[in-house]
């Protein structure tokens, strides 16, 4: 369930990025990357308890992908406000420079 | 139980790499800059050594940027599952030998594997990259003899 939802983050941050391209002021591509390394990573991890588990991999206990899931939604916050971290310190479109120079103006 | 921490000892190595060679290509440009303005008997810098080419170092901060954001939030993952803990020796598993030797056998199993497949999916990407780029410098040449 983690990795499903990491790569429906992936997938949909990718076409945000194409539909913006090549204009990147929002730095959309690091958030593509960070959940495509993270969904390659869990995808890695999946195929490994697949071999130890078989067909057993496809039949979780509820109670397990409801936590899956949680967990899942809660990557995607984290990548999102390390994104957004990153996206004010770096400042492309220099708004938060803009914002305090104004400040100290003042 | 530590997998993330291969993904991570990669990026720390391509980041330093990273930083060596936007250092090197930095002054390999303006070195390019200075010759064409001596050339042009110019004074200002005002001819950058541009090729049109996606400089190596911009295409391994994607590898860095994928194995860095990977390992953070599988890094997440961990400390969720109370595999990570905020107090020495951080990993719950290296309290005692038994857990430690499975930890060791998974980053030598998972953890590589993770390693290789993200820097597979990236040399794929810089080998398409790179056809591109090749192409468009192909069409370039051959548009001007067309017209």
């Amino acid at each position: 369930m983690t990795l499903l939802i990491t790569i429906f983050a992936a997938v949909i941050c990718t076409i945000l990025w194409y539909t913006k391209a090549p204009k990147n002021e929002m730095k959309l591509h690091i958030l593509c990357f960070m959940y495509w390394g993270a969904s390659i990573m869990w995808l890695v991890d999946a195929i490994y308890e697949f071999a130890e588990l078989h067909a057993d991999y496809f039949q979780p206990a509820p109670a397990d992908m409801l936590n899956d899931a949680f967990l899942g939604l809660s990557v995607v916050a984290l990548g999102l406000i390390i994104w957004l971290i990153v996206l004010l310190i770096k400042d492309p479109k220099g708004v938060v420079r803009a914002a305090l120079t104004k400040q100290t103006n003042k | 139980m530590a997998c993330f921490i291969v993904p991570a000892a990669e990026a720390v190595i391509t980041t330093v790499v990273t930083k060596v060679l936007q250092s090197k290509e930095k002054s390999s440009e303006e070195s390019a800059s200075h010759e064409v303005q001596a050339s042009h008997g110019e004074t200002a810098l005002t001819a950058p050594a541009h090729t049109g080419r996606t400089p190596f170092s911009h295409k391994l901060q994607w590898l860095n940027n994928m194995l860095w954001g990977g390992s953070a939030l599988l890094a997440f993952e961990h400390i969720w599952h109370g595999e990570v803990v905020p107090w020495a020796p951080f990993l719950t598993a290296a309290s005692d030998p038994a857990s430690a030797a499975e930890m060791l056998h998974e980053m030598a199993t998972t953890g590589v594997t993770m390693a290789l497949l993200v820097t597979a999916v990236w040399l794929g990407m810089v080998a398409v990259s790179s056809a591109i780029e090749r192409r468009s410098e192909t069409d370039n040449e051959t548009q001007p003899a067309d017209n």
